[in-house]
């Protein structure tokens, strides 16, 4: 039998909230982020209200060296990696450094710093592209950077999945812990808000052109009409159950099954998959539907793909059967950043026992689904965090709370290491 | 519950001088390079203007146009040596459920490309910093997130299993198939269809090369620029292209009587958390890898038949990987052959470490090692055999496959042919 994964640190940017403790209580009371875009003139797009992080300042947190070579995105990955360390008490230089790994997702890289390099490419000359576009911009960038500067040299790994990539990097990180790596810090983050990833994203057709910050992403409602881009993340250290009890560590909770399919080409006439991707997640927790306390929705706010979520979840829970919710209707969507980040919600509504909104929508009656729209107290053991990837990747994955009676608070992020 | 093992029974492959097995061997046992003058575009204006390019034709190789309109060049190379792979390995699909098929695709850059050619349109020649959606191609998202070169090789083959994208630099190829083994042993998956592809040659690319010196300057003489291990190098040649294979659970391969190219017997991935780009010269890091990839492949250094190496053609990556080769085989280093296709195919990031898993599976099917082409004049300070310039008849049963990359990924991965008999 494998050992265990477990949770023991959190470690958050988000739109509404920079660390674990900002990001809970601004989740938990239903604050939205969503705001017209302010990091690139948004005027003359058909979009522009993006779920932005307002009050990070990277050189408060960062070393000159690091902000030269760095996108904006692993800036943030490296002040969630600091965060989720300190919140587990550990020091990575004084543990065994082909024990620690590091997996992360990312759907595109650095993306805005890529911008700027083609921008000098084709405007100036190529004897004008900075060195650090060699790596800077590339998707293993967060995993490289967190790993040197927390000398991090075991089993590592990153992938890209769109959305769903954030679930399957904890999953491949569970993979390591299982082979006998007894620590791996894993998640995801995307922070694309710059006029070319705005215009990649408006290609997908798939943003809300709302100029109503309420209006705009209102996934299961009659109004539902695409999504609103965020930035941001989570990382989260993830431990072997073992190790983690025998240096006392606090435990959130436990990562307890995971399952991934992918959806047949649109033109196969065959069904979508999400369906399997819960039952296999479900089947690997060792848990049956009636024990899911709570689903974390990927709730793509596009009609057919939330009727495709609905139809996945009464298959596998009934009617009605079971909460759901999508704190990332305060948000945006994060791209990699999403699922991570709803995993240590789904961490942090166990610990306190509470649900968070979904916040904006009405839900449609065609939709027989229980979306939960205020903040809901319930007994939680198990949650399941859903996310989907553009083209058709489905992840899901379970969560389990961790023994009762520990209600920890996580570090104060203002005390995160520089 | 015995350990599930995971074996190759289909190959595809499109590398520079080679696309398909029996073309990309020829090019190798024969020793030929395949690096060249750049002609995707006009180099002119850069300091390394060679690289190893596939004389690729996407509709000879069955792409309709729309799928040429939606693809980068490099979700292209997937989708074809994914066919070429299936066909290969005789898999009958109808004994296989889609859902019990995935896909691990690896690639260093994405659609690079793409986004290089898309930001120079939509910014009117780098003039407009506030980009135009206008002149935004239907399919921009696509490159944006390269996670549709995994769906587009998922379709391709009719895969609904667990399906990604694994991007950890140069190692991709090596990671991305070592990622598919483990999914296949953990009962995630019977097959998967797996490898990488890049197709970096674009301006953006060599202009960030250009600009830390990694590539060579060498562009009197392309057809010799790339020279691992040789004292003359001064940089890698960027190459392109894709491999990809058919992986099976042995058992299930053996009862179908697939034809088995080798068991993927071992593999690990390390950090060298040291530097993004930077390599500390005593290999400690790629030799940790090493060692875990022959453990788990129950294989005693000595049994190694032969070593496809990164030898990128950097003096920092080539004295590197000696001393790690040294660390982890000990006296046996200085008797196991070891060479570097990139001499003949190029550096194509991602890729490589997939094309050179390709190269593996063709030695050990014909016992010949490939050449290192252009080694002519040894570093003193890589003194191990890399088989110069000639292909080698040698008995190779047992071979290890190294890679690095930037951001410090070391991984390494072993190869065996699975016993008549064995479990």
């Amino acid at each position: 039998m494998s050992p265990a994964t477990v949770v023991t640190g959190i470690g958050i940017t988000a739109p509404n909230g920079l660390g674990a403790r900002h990001y809970w209580d601004a989740t938990r009371t239903g604050r939205s982020a969503i705001a017209p875009a302010t990091r690139f003139d948004p005027t003359g797009y058909p979009a522009q209200l993006a779920g932005e992080i307002t009050d990070f300042t990277a050189e408060d947190h960062l070393p000159g060296p690091l902000l030269a070579q760095t996108d904006r995105v692993t800036r943030l990955a490296l002040l969630a990696a600091d965060w989720a360390l300190a919140d587990a008490g550990i020091t990575p230089s004084t543990l065994d450094a082909y024990a620690m790994g590091v997996v992360t997702a990312s759907s595109s890289g650095g993306f805005e710093f890529g911008q700027n390099e083609l921008r000098a490419l084709w405007s100036k000359g190529s004897r004008h592209v900075s060195a650090y576009q060699a790596f800077a911009w590339f998707y293993a960038v967060n995993t490289g950077q967190i790993s040197i500067r927390h000398g991090m040299k075991g089993p590592s790994g990153v992938v890209v999945s769109d959305q769903a990539g954030g679930l399957d990097a904890l999953a491949q990180a569970r993979r390591h812990i299982r082979k006998g790596t007894p620590l791996v810090l894993s998640g995801g983050l995307d922070a694309s808000l710059c006029p070319w990833g705005w215009v990649a994203q408006l290609a997908s057709e798939r943003l809300s052109t709302s100029r109503d910050p309420h209006r705009a992403y209102l996934p299961f409602d009659a109004a539902a009409h695409g999504h609103v881009p965020g930035e941001g993340g989570a990382l989260l250290l993830l431990e072997d159950a073992d190790a983690a009890r025998d240096r006392g560590a606090h435990v959130y909770g436990e990562i307890a099954g995971y399952g991934a399919t992918f959806d047949p080409a649109p033109t196969s006439g065959r069904p979508p998959t999400l369906r399997r991707a819960i039952e296999l997640a479900l089947d690997d927790a060792r848990t049956a539907p009636a024990d899911i306390d709570v689903v974390f929705a990927d709730a793509a706010a596009l009609p057919e793909l939330d009727r495709i979520e609905t139809r996945a979840l009464t298959d596998v829970f009934g009617a009605h059967a079971v909460p759901v919710t999508a704190p990332k209707t305060m948000i945006g969507r994060l791209n990699s950043g999403a699922a991570p980040l709803d995993v240590a919600a789904a961490l942090l509504a166990l610990r306190d026992g509470l649900i968070p909104p979904t916040v904006n929508v009405t839900p449609d009656p065609s939709h027989p689904i229980d979306l939960v729209t205020e903040a809901r107290p319930a007994a939680l053991r198990t949650a399941l965090v859903l996310a989907r990837g553009h083209g058709g990747f489905n992840s899901a994955l379970v969560v389990r709370a961790a023994d009762p009676g520990r209600h920890d608070a996580p570090a104060d992020p203002r005390e995160g290491r520089t | 519950m015995t350990a599930r093992r995971v074996v190759i029974t289909g190959i595809g492959v499109l590398a520079p001088g080679g696309i398909g097995t029996k073309d990309f061997w020829s090019l190798l046992s024969e020793g030929r390079t395949a690096t060249q003058a750049i002609t995707l575009f006009d180099p002119a204006p850069f300091r390394s203007r060679v690289a190893a390019q596939a004389a690729f034709d996407p509709e000879e190789h069955g792409l309709g146009p729309q799928e040429v309109r939606r693809m980068d060049r490099a979700a292209q190379f997937a989708v074809v040596t994914a066919r070429q792979a299936l066909t290969d390995s005789g898999l009958d699909r109808s004994e296989h459920p889609p859902h019990r098929i995935g896909v691990t695709l690896g690639s260093a850059v994405g659609a690079s490309m793409t986004l290089d050619q898309e930001y120079r349109v939509v910014s009117d020649g780098g003039r407009l910093e506030h980009v135009s959606h206008a002149y935004a191609p239907r399919h921009l998202y696509n490159a944006f997130v390269p996670s549709s070169f995994a769906a587009e090789t998922a379709w391709a083959v009719a895969a609904e299993g667990p399906t990604t994208v694994v991007s950890t630099g140069c190692t991709s190829g090596i990671d991305a198939v070592g990622h598919a083994v483990e999914l296949i042993r953990d009962g995630s998956a019977d097959v998967m269809v797996a490898g990488a592809t890049d197709a970096p040659i674009s301006p953006i690319t060599l202009a960030c090369f250009d600009a830390i010196k990694a590539t060579t300057p060498r562009n009197d003489d392309p057809a010799h620029a790339s020279r691992p291990f040789d004292g003359t190098r001064n940089g890698f040649v960027l190459g392109e292209g894709a491999a990809l294979f058919v992986l099976e659970e042995l058992q299930a391969a053996r009862r179908r009587g697939a034809h088995i190219y080798a068991e993927i017997a071992g593999y690990a991935q390390r950090c060298n958390a040291f530097h993004m780009t930077g390599l500390r010269p005593d290999g400690a890091e790629m030799a940790t890898a090493i060692d875990a990839a022959l453990a788990e492949a129950r294989t005693h250094p000595s049994d190694i038949d032969y070593v496809s190496a990164h030898g990128s053609g950097t003096k920092q990556n080539d004295r590197h990987e000696t001393a790690a080769l040294k660390k982890s085989l000990g006296d046996h280093a200085y008797r196991v052959p070891v060479s570097s296709i990139k001499s003949m195919v190029g550096h194509s990031l991602g890729a490589i470490g997939s094309i050179e898993i390709a190269a593996c599976a063709l030695a050990m099917e014909n016992h010949v090692v490939p050449p290192t082409a252009n080694l002519h004049t040894p570093d003193p300070e890589c003194d191990l055999d890399y088989v110069p310039l000639t292909a080698r008849d040698w008995r190779t049963d047992t071979v290890l496959t190294v890679g690095s990359g930037f951001g410090g990924f070391q991984s390494a991965m072993v190869l065996t042919r699975p016993g008549r008999n064995a479990a």
